[in-house]
Order: structure tokens, then sequence, then C-alpha cells
């Protein structure tokens, strides 16, 4: 239970959902009044998570504000709410992005009533995903979260709007079944050798799993999260997603969902699985790698903004997922930060592409061309957003990028030099496209009168350029609450892992080989 | 009292945040609302230098005269804190010359953790007093030189967050910091550059200078890790001695030694354009030329320069890259110069001849001689920046026009612009008692006793000391001497520059005939007051140079510099010879040597080069890797996996038909396929 006498979580969790149930009693006609509605309870979770945040102790590992309920006894499946200092900034991510996204859906015409509904029905999928403590609590989240989105995409979209949908829906489910196939295994492990049947996920950290059965539980769960991420190979539905989703779902999509992939790293896949984390590092890093390169190369030949950015993101989570998988604290607070920060920045930039989306009707770099001149202030905040994202040292991208590299180095030079590479390609193709969009001459007649930024849309990217300002300037506030949790992590899983040297000199593949499926170490 | 040093970067911040304002709440909404004027008039833009329909009311509006005085004033004012600052240290005695003050934890992680937080000694000493000098001057010039553009607030928010970049670049107290402002006078550059962006070559320019620095910064980048997992920190006050130590106790070797200094080298030859990386610079002349002057010339480009010496105690524990920084230096001094023989773009040649004077400041650094280094670097920003507001002011005399071919005999229409610009002619072709001469030559001493240095490196510095006066006379002879050259309309219209632009000329002036007496070597009766000033930094570093072979003989040194002066006035002579005793005779000359003529004239193809196998294959690459790789393989198996699961491809093409029922059932099968799997699964 919470300190304060009631459950903070809890409420955080299910208000947006009691907010939707709100928002379908209001006959459909009062738009306007739905959508105020929407607002305000978005903006009234975030208001209760700077609460929470504001009674958040950063000098503790241990998770806050926990609620634990039996819920299903027979099975042992509890309700298990809590936080650390690594759920903490996604929870408040996710808090944060949701005002912003609903006040930037203010211009959605169709059905606005079942959209606002979806919005806030995620809201609570988002938060119960980065707050659940139970395995199938979690995967009750995980998977709820994904049904707003299918429609969110798949009415709300592009021309292409159903097969971008099937696509994220099937490549996310195909991901969940290995989970899900995960989990349950774990759960009747855990049973055989403690013979109590739970999901608890603080339980089955304590567990001491057998090598063989690590690595698959292990490639299930980073299949799980390595589709979400997207990881290199897995990336193809993003690109497709993002370009027909409306701009908020490609906001939240980019801001939160992508997250969750790596958050479920964080939470999930090492701390369970730390012999097999510690041994798949060069898989995990040369993919993250090769994420950082080949998205930005990609990124580089586009002609739709939508999927230059798209691609972008398949860079900079190459970049988390390099930092996370370094198991140093410099990279996974690096880490972390550039989950926000890439929360920030990419959200920031699919705003800016919905602001230019909604004038224009088009995304391609082609149609336009000379906006500096036509839309000065949309000028200023794209420029910080564009730096932001190519990481100026005083913007966020810089302090997320740098520890991560950081880390990376002290882990593996060679991944640290061509992940580093990426930090060029980055210029290139995000200020190749700033060019060929605002600078230049007015070539196109229908772009010589686009009305600038009005009001609302001010209201919006405001607060992200104050946090992406204030992550640059004085990454303290963050980084300071995020050491304990942190380090428990890392601790916890050099405890129960070694390292690979002593199996000598063999070749990275007959290493692994020879630890998981030579010999007899399939049982305890 | 010394505590008062945070203004020096802060007052030019303030300016940012002043203009910042005006330039968003006021000159924003004016333009846009001039944009529509025009365009209901139909009016096509004039060109891009902004000039014509001077008599709109958006070039009367008070902000401009509050733009006109805040924008200098901070930095100004920013000069005089320095300047207090400075004379409170030079109190001191010379080994407590150095001040530091922590203003806030900024990046912290495990066992990294960096400070935002200043370090002042006589070498930021000497950087500040310049960048605030330097920089008030040329933000006076600008309110002449930019009064005509509709974009002069925005002008001078980039010009004062130039300005507090680097200053922090300078006064940072550890590698980090210094990159923050590394970076931060990249961005400033690239804005800058770009400040006439619906130029395409502007704004091509500005990506051009942002993305070479990329590449060195790179380097930097990956120096500062190994630095940090070699010593332990990257706070200065830290490094130096900790690295010491470890150099002693065997636990730093010279091969790791000479990886870090090499690396933060490749960032030195981004940011101050050295071979390879130097290409960037030439094209930055797109920007306004006050920029040339502040930032491509007197400061911004200098900061390698500042880097290497800042870790000279690194440099001095790898002969290694000592020996690569003086090749590339001295190769580039040469080369570049080169270059600027056949270039008839005023700023173009005065472009070429920064980077090679950068490349003398390198040599300098290279063979060891840090202090000679710096010394040339304050006496070319003295006399680069007066050359480039000379260009300035001839480019506003001349409505634009650049070309030296069509200039001649500016002299008389021009008279305080060419006095000046002939007095930094001749320091920057080492004339006795200019400034130019004392730094040369101090350069070109060492690099010939210097126990880092060699007779190879004096000669690559003497021939490049040939070829910058034969060039550099070339484009005084061409563009004031002789019979004018301009079209009758051009003659009409050419004048002398307002006072607020001549005034900066003139005391920058006085400072490249005089600026060189602080470092008057002792064989002329001098005391060099620079290099004591300058001592206590570099004697830690001192300790690791090795006693130098033999002993040279005051003669030789005498004998050196004469003959240094002979080769200078060799080139004049040639100059001269060529453009106005026989203005026909580079014509045959040209003609006599097409090919080689041709290669110098079009850069050595440098940049067709780099777009040839970097650019293009890069580009290439990519393409392939979108439509080949990700589109036709990884999503055409993702495409077929689908089609089989969702039996097949003709479903799918059917949903897509735009009824809303179908949708509806789309939906309704998706929920109940998530549902039966919830339960069952």
């Amino acid at each position: 239970m919470s300190i304060f006498g009631y459950p903070v979580l809890s409420v955080l969790v299910f208000l947006p959902l009691l907010g939707a149930l709100f928002v379908l009693l209001i006959p459909k006609r009062e738009e306007k009044f739905i959508k105020d509605s929407t607002f305000i309870v978005t903006l009234a979770v975030f208001g209760l998570s700077l609460y929470m945040f504001s009674r958040f102790d950063g000098g503790t590992a241990a998770f806050q504000f926990v609620e634990k309920r039996s819920w299903i006894p027979e099975y042992g499946v509890q309700y298990f709410l809590g936080i650390d200092g690594i759920s903490l900034w996604l929870v408040l991510l996710t808090t944060f992005i949701m005002p912003v996204t609903i006040l930037s859906s203010y211009s959605v015409k169709k059905h606005v009533k079942e959209y606002m509904v979806f919005m806030l029905i995620l809201e609570t999928g988002m938060l119960g995903v980065f707050l659940a403590l139970d395995l199938f609590l979690f995967y009750i989240f995980w998977e709820l979260m994904l049904i707003p989105m299918y429609f969110l995409i798949g009415v709300w979209g592009g021309e292409r709007r159903i097969y971008a949908a099937i696509k994220f829906f099937l490549y996310t489910m195909a991901g969940s079944v290995l989970m899900l196939v995960a989990i349950l295994a774990l759960y009747f492990y855990n049973h055989r050798v403690t013979g109590v049947y739970t999901f608890d996920l603080l339980e089955m950290y304590k567990l001491n799993i057998p090598l063989k059965l690590q690595m698959y539980m292990f490639i299930a769960f980073f299949l799980a999260f390595a589709f979400k991420v997207p990881m290199f190979p897995f990336h193809t539905w993003l690109p497709d997603a993002h370009v027909e989703a409306p701009t908020a779902g490609s906001v939240i999509l980019a801001g939160v969902l992508l997250k969750m992939g790596t958050y479920g790293f964080l939470r999930f896949a090492m701390p369970l699985f730390p012999q097999a984390t510690v041994d798949m590092i060069p898989v995990v890093a040369t993919l993250a790698v090769i994420g950082i390169i080949y998205g930005a190369l990609v990124a580089m030949v586009q002609k739709d903004v939508k999927k230059l950015v798209a691609y972008s993101s398949v860079s900079h989570l190459g970049f988390v997922m390099l930092g996370l998988f370094a198991l140093n604290i410099q990279g996974i607070e690096g880490g972390i930060i550039q989950m926000v920060n890439h929360g920030l920045s990419t959200g920031a930039l699919f705003l800016i592409v919905g602001i230019i989306y909604e004038r224009r009707h088009t995304r391609l770099i082609e149609e336009f061309g000379g906006l500096s001149k036509v839309m000065p202030l949309f000028a200023t905040f794209f420029m910080v957003v564009t730096l932001s994202s190519i990481g100026l040292p005083g913007l966020n991208g810089f302090v997320g990028e740098f520890l991560i590299l950081l880390g990376a180095f002290k882990a593996n030079k060679v991944f640290a030099i061509f992940a580093a590479s990426g930090v060029i390609l980055a210029a290139v193709y995000m200020l190749w496209m700033f060019q060929r969009v605002m600078f230049g001459k007015v070539t196109k007649e229908e772009n010589r009168r686009l009305p600038d930024m009005n009001l609302r849309e001010i209201c919006y990217m405001l607060p992200m350029i104050v946090f992406i300002v204030w992550i640059g300037v004085y990454p303290q506030t963050f980084l300071r609450k995020m050491d304990a949790s942190v380090t428990k992590l890392i601790t916890h899983i050099e405890s129960k892992s070694q390292l690979a040297g002593d199996l000598g000199d063999l070749p990275y593949h007959e290493r692994l080989y020879a630890r998981y499926f030579a010999g007899d170490n399939g049982d305890e | 009292m010394l505590r008062i040093l945070w203004l020096v970067p802060a007052l030019p911040l303030l300016g940012v945040i002043i203009n910042g304002i005006l330039a968003l709440f006021f000159e924003r909404p004016l333009l846009l609302r001039k944009y529509y004027e025009d365009l209901e008039k139909g009016v096509h833009e004039e060109d891009s230098h902004g000039h014509g329909a001077e008599d709109h009311p958006l070039f009367h509006h008070w902000y401009r005269q509050l733009v006109s005085i805040t924008g200098p004033s901070v930095v100004g004012a920013a000069f005089f804190v320095a300047l207090v600052c400075v004379l409170i240290l030079v109190k001191r005695p010379p080994h407590e010359r150095v001040f530091q003050l922590d203003l806030f934890t900024w990046i912290q992680s495990g066992e990294f953790r960096t400070a935002f937080s200043l370090y002042l000694d006589p070498l930021s000493s000497v950087m500040i007093l310049v960048v605030t000098g330097v920089g008030f001057l040329i933000h006076v010039y600008s309110v002449g030189y930019m009064a005509h553009e509709k974009g002069y607030a925005r002008y001078f928010v980039y010009l004062n967050l130039f300005t507090f970049a680097m200053l922090v670049l300078v006064l940072a107290s550890n590698y980090l910091l210094l990159f923050v402002g590394w970076e931060a006078v990249g961005l400033c550059s690239y804005l800058l550059i770009g400040y006439w962006y619906e130029k395409k070559s502007a704004s091509d320019a500005g990506k051009k200078a942002f993305i070479v620095n990329r590449v060195g910064d790179f380097g930097f980048a990956l120096g500062m890790f190994l630095l940090f997992w070699t010593v332990g920190s990257l706070n200065f006050s830290e490094v130096f001695p900790k690295a010491l130590e470890m150099w002693e106790a065997g636990t730093l070797t010279p091969a790791v030694a000479t990886a870090i200094t090499l690396l933060l080298f490749v960032g030195a030859t981004g940011k101050s354009a050295q071979i390879p990386l130097y290409v960037w610079l030439p094209d930055a002349m797109e920007g306004p030329t006050p920029v040339s002057a502040l930032i491509h010339a007197a400061t911004m480009v200098t900061a390698g320069v500042y880097m290497v010496a800042r870790s000279n105690v690194l440099y001095l524990m790898s002969p290694t890259t000592l020996t690569v920084v003086a090749v590339i230096g001295g190769a580039t001094a040469l080369f570049a110069a080169t270059i600027g023989v056949a270039q008839n773009d005023m700023k173009r040649v005065l472009a070429y001849s920064t980077v090679s004077q950068l490349g003398y400041m390198f040599l300098a650094c290279g063979v060891g001689a840090f202090t000679a280094g710096i010394f040339h670097l304050m006496t070319h920003a003295f006399f680069k920046a007066l050359l480039f507001l000379g260009s300035g002011s001839v480019m506003h005399a001349l409505a634009g026009e650049l070309d030296i071919r069509k200039m001649g005999g500016l002299k008389k229409y021009m008279p305080v612009t060419f006095w000046t610009f002939f007095l930094a002619t001749l320091a920057i072709s080492g004339i006795p008692g200019f400034s130019g001469f004392f730094s040369k030559d101090e350069i070109l001493w060492r690099a010939f006793s210097s126990p880092f240095g060699g007779k190879v490196f004096w000669l690559l510095g003497t021939v490049a000391a040939f070829v910058t006066a034969f060039y550099m006379f070339r484009m005084v002879f061409l563009a004031f001497f002789g019979e004018t050259r301009l079209s009758p309309e051009l003659k009409e219209h050419v004048h002398e520059s307002p006072k607020v632009m001549t005034v900066p000329l003139m005391i920058l002036a006085v400072l490249s005939v005089v600026g060189g007496f602080v470092g008057i070597p002792p064989i002329l009766g001098g005391s060099n007051r620079f290099e004591h000033f300058l001592e206590p930094v570099f004697e830690k570093g001192a300790e690791l140079v090795p006693a130098a072979p033999h002993h040279f003989s005051h003669s030789l040194e005498l004998g050196l510099m004469v003959l240094a002066v002979l080769v200078a006035a060799a080139g004049i002579y040639l100059a001269y010879h060529f453009y106005m005793k026989k203005p026909e005779l580079p014509g045959k000359v040209a003609e006599k040597y097409p090919v080689l003529y041709d290669v110098v004239a079009n850069k050595y193809y440098v940049d067709e080069i780099y777009h040839a196998i970097v650019v293009y294959p890069v580009y290439r690459f990519s393409v392939f890797l979108w439509e080949v790789f990700d589109v036709l393989v990884v999503d055409g198996i993702v495409n077929g996996v689908g089609r089989v699961l969702l039996g097949t491809g003709q479903a799918v093409r059917r949903l897509q038909t735009g009824v809303v029922h179908t949708y509806a059932v789309s939906l309704l099968i998706g929920a109940v396929i998530l549902v039966g799997y919830l339960i069952f699964g």
C-alpha cells in the first residue's frame, strides 16, 4: 500500500480507464467537451505522477508505493504494482506525453469519441506495463495496450493503414506468444524448484535457472522485446506503422511503446536470465550497432519525412540497446536517459511532421522547401528538435549518447567506435532533411501562404522543448534518482553470472555451445 | 574577486536572450508582415543579400536600435570583465596563476563526473581576451555591415551565442565542457554560414561545415573516452598530473598516449581546418563577412590549436603524434597557400590563407613550441580579422563584388580600408616590425631548432612564407593598385565605409602592427614577455622534452631570420613583377602550364575526390540497403509469413476497400483472435 494511505499507483493506472468510461457517456456530438475532458484527465494523471515523483526516494533500490494483493490465488496470480528508479522515468514520460498528444489531437475529425477512448485505454495499458511486478499482470497490460494501438493505426491511419496495422499486430503477437510460453515455463520451473505457484517477479529474480533453460527463455523474451524495440532486423513494421499512424499514434508509438521493449530487457530479460544476458552480449551488441548504422543510412535516403524519422528511431534505439548491454553504470544510465530522450525528441519530431502534414496533407520532402521564411516560429522549434535529435551538447540527446558510448567504450572498444560513427550519420540525415524542408526558396505555390504555428501547437511543443533543454543542461535531476536501482541491477547480474573467460580462448560460438549445449547441464 | 569570471560567458548569453526575445517577438512578425505585403504586391524577392527596399518601416523600428546596442555591448562588457580578471590573475605570483570556479555538477554517473566549471590560467587568459576583444570589434563592425539585413536581430543572436560558446570552450575546466563549447561553436558556425538560408550554396556550405566537423568530433569523442578510461578523469586539474604520474610509473604507455593524442588531433583537424578535413572552411565564406572574420579566422578555427596546447603534457608524451601534428601542419601551410595563389575571390584567398596560417600554428605545436603557436594564434587573430573586415568593407562598397579581377585602383576610393588592409598584409607577409613577423619567425626558428623539429619543417614553413607573401600582394596589387577595372555603375556606387566599420579596422590595424611587441625574442633585444607569461602552463610538459641535441649559435638564428625576410621580399617582388609591371605574364604562365594551373585553380579537385570516394558510394549503398535489403529481403519474408498466417493475400486486399463495415469486421476479428488467445493461450 502507499504511504499516503491511498494506492497512488493504482489510481495512476486506472484513472485514464475511468476517464475513458466517462468519455463514453458523453454524447458523440459534444466533440469539444470530449476533447477537453480527455485532456483534463491526462493532465490530472500527469499531476498525480508528479506528486508521486516528489515523494519518490532516490536513495533506495527497493520498489516503492508497492501494492500487493492476491488476485487469483489458485494460480498464484497477484495484483502487484511497484515503481523503482528505472520505471519511474518511463512512467513520467508516459504521463507527460499523453496530454501533449491529446492537445495535438484536437484537430482529429473522424470518430472523435472513439479516438479519445482508445487513447485513454492506451494510457492505462502503458502505465500498467511499466508498473506491474507480477508476470501475469504484466502480460495482461502488455496485450491490453496492443488493442487500442491497433485500432488507432487501423482506423485513423493513412491510406495503407490496414496493412500497417496488421503488420504491427502480427509482429507484436509473434513476440508475445514466445514471451507467454517463456513466462509459463518460468512459472512451472519456479513451482518445481520452490513448490509454490507464483507469477511474482521478485520471487523469480531469486531463481538460479539452469543454463540451457535460461538461454531458451532469454531467446523467447529477447525476440518479444526485440520486435518491440525494434532491433535490426526486426524493424520493418515500424516505418509502416509510423507512416500510417495518425500523429498522436506515432508520438505514442515512438515515445512510449518502443520503450516497452527496452524496458522489458531491463526489468525481465536481463535480471531473470543473467548468465544468458552476459553470454549474449556480443550478439545483442552487434545487432544494436548494425541497427545504429543501418537505421541511419536508410533514414538518409528516405523521401517521406515520417519514414525518415522512423528509421532514425531504429538508429537511436540501437544506442539504447548498446548502452543497456554494456552492463556498466554509465551504459545503463545513459540507456535509460536515452529512452526518455528518444521519447521527447522523436515524439517532438512526429509532432513537427504532424504540423506540416495538417497544412499540406503530404509528408514528402520534395513537396517542401523554404518554409523557414513562411513559418519562422515553426523553423525555430524544428531546429531545436533537430539539434536535440543529433545529440548537440547542451540538449538532451548528448547526455544519453555520451554516457552510452562512454559505457560501451569501457565494455568493448570496437562496438563503441562503430556506434560513434552513427553520430556523424545522424547529422547527415537530419540536417539534409532540415535543409530540404526549411531552407532554400519557396518553390511550391501551395507553400507560399502556410500559416505559422498557432497557440495550441505552441502550447504542446513548448513543454517538450523545456525538457529537451533541462535534460541537456541539468541531467542530475534525472540521473540521481536512478543510481540505486541501476547499481542494484548490475550487482544482481554480476553476482548471478560468470564471465565467459573461464572457457578458454575458444571462438565465441564454440564457447556458447560448450556452455549451454555440450555436456549435461540441462537440469539441476 | 575572481569569482566574477562567470560573467564573462554569462554576458554574451544575456545578449542571446535579449536579442532572442527581440528577434522572436518583434523581428519575426515584422518580417512576416513584409513577406505578405510583398506577396500581395507580387514583388519578387530581392537578391539574397537583402539590399533594396530599405525604406520599409521594418528598417526603422526601434528594436533595431536596441539590438545595435545590446549586441555589441554585452561582448564589450565581457571584454571588460575578462580584462579585470586577467589583471587580478597577473597580480599573483606566476605559479599561482590558476583559478577554478565550480558552478554545478553537470553529468555524473558512477565514477564519471564532470562539472560545469571555469578555469582561468595564462593560456585561457590570452584566449578570452582575444575572443572578447576581437569579438567586440567585429560586433561593432557588424552594426554597420548588417544594417541593411532583414534578419538583423537573428544575426546578433547567433553572433552572441557564438561568443558565449567560444568562451565556454576556452574557459572549460575539463575536456567534456570544452567539447560542449567545441560543438556549440560549430552550431553557430552552421547557423551563420547558412544565414542567407534561401541561397542553396549557403545552406549547403553550412551543412558541409557541420558534417565535416562531426567527423572530427567523432575522433575527439573517442579520444575523450580513451583518456577517461585510462587516466580516470577529464578535468584538466587532475588529468595532467595524473597522466604524468602514470607515465613515470609506466602505467600509461606511449602507445596509449599516442592513440589518445591522435584521436584528439582528429578533432582538431576538423575544427581548425587541417588536411584532410579542411574542405569546409573555404565554403564557409558563404556566411556574412564579419562572421568569416570572427569565426572562420580569428577565433573558432583556432580552437584546435588551443586544445592541443592545453593538452601539451599528453602530446609531449608521444613523439609520434608530435611528428604527425607537425607534418600535417607544415603540409597544410604549404598546400593551402598554393591554392590561394590561383583564387580570384577575395574571401576565398583569405580562407585558404587562414587554413595555411593555422597550419603554421600546428607546425609550432608539433615541434613542441606551444607558446609560439599561441603567439601566432593571437597575432593572426588581429591581422586576419582585419583582412576579412577589410574585404567586407570592399564588398560593402562594391555591392557584393568580390572578384579581384574586376577591382583595381580601389586605393583612392577607400583610403582607410586600403591602408588598414595594407598594414595587415605586411603583417601576414612577415615584414620586420609587424606582429606577424615575430610570431612567424618564432615558429620557423623553433621548427629548425627544437628537439622535435627538423630542417624539413623549417623548409616547409619558409616556402609557405614565400607563397604567402606572393598571394597576399597579388591580391593587394590587383584590388587596390593600378587602373580601376570597375564597371561604370560600380564606379558611381563605390564609397568608403561608415565610421562604425572603419574604426574597428583602424584599431585592428594598430594591433596588427604592435601586437607582436609582447613577444620580441631576446636575440632582437626583447625579453619575450609573452612566453614568460605562458610559461606556467607549459612547464609541466617541458619536463618531458628531451635536451636539445646540439646548441645553435645566435648568428645562425639571425641568419635564418634574415633569410625569412628575404624570402618574403622575394614573394612580394614576384607579385609586383607579375601584377604591376607585366600584368600579361600570369595569363601566359597559365597558358604554358595548363594542367598545373587547372589543378591548382580547381583546388586540387579534393572536393570532387571526396565526393567520388565517400559521399556518392555511401549514398548508393544506403539506397541499396533500403530498396533491396529492407523492402525486398526483410519485408519479403515478413509479408510471406503474414500471407501464410492470414490465409491468402486476397483477404488483405479485400480489407482495403474503404467501406466502413469491412473495417469494423476486421477489428472484430482482431479482437476475437485476441480474446480467444488470452483465454486459451
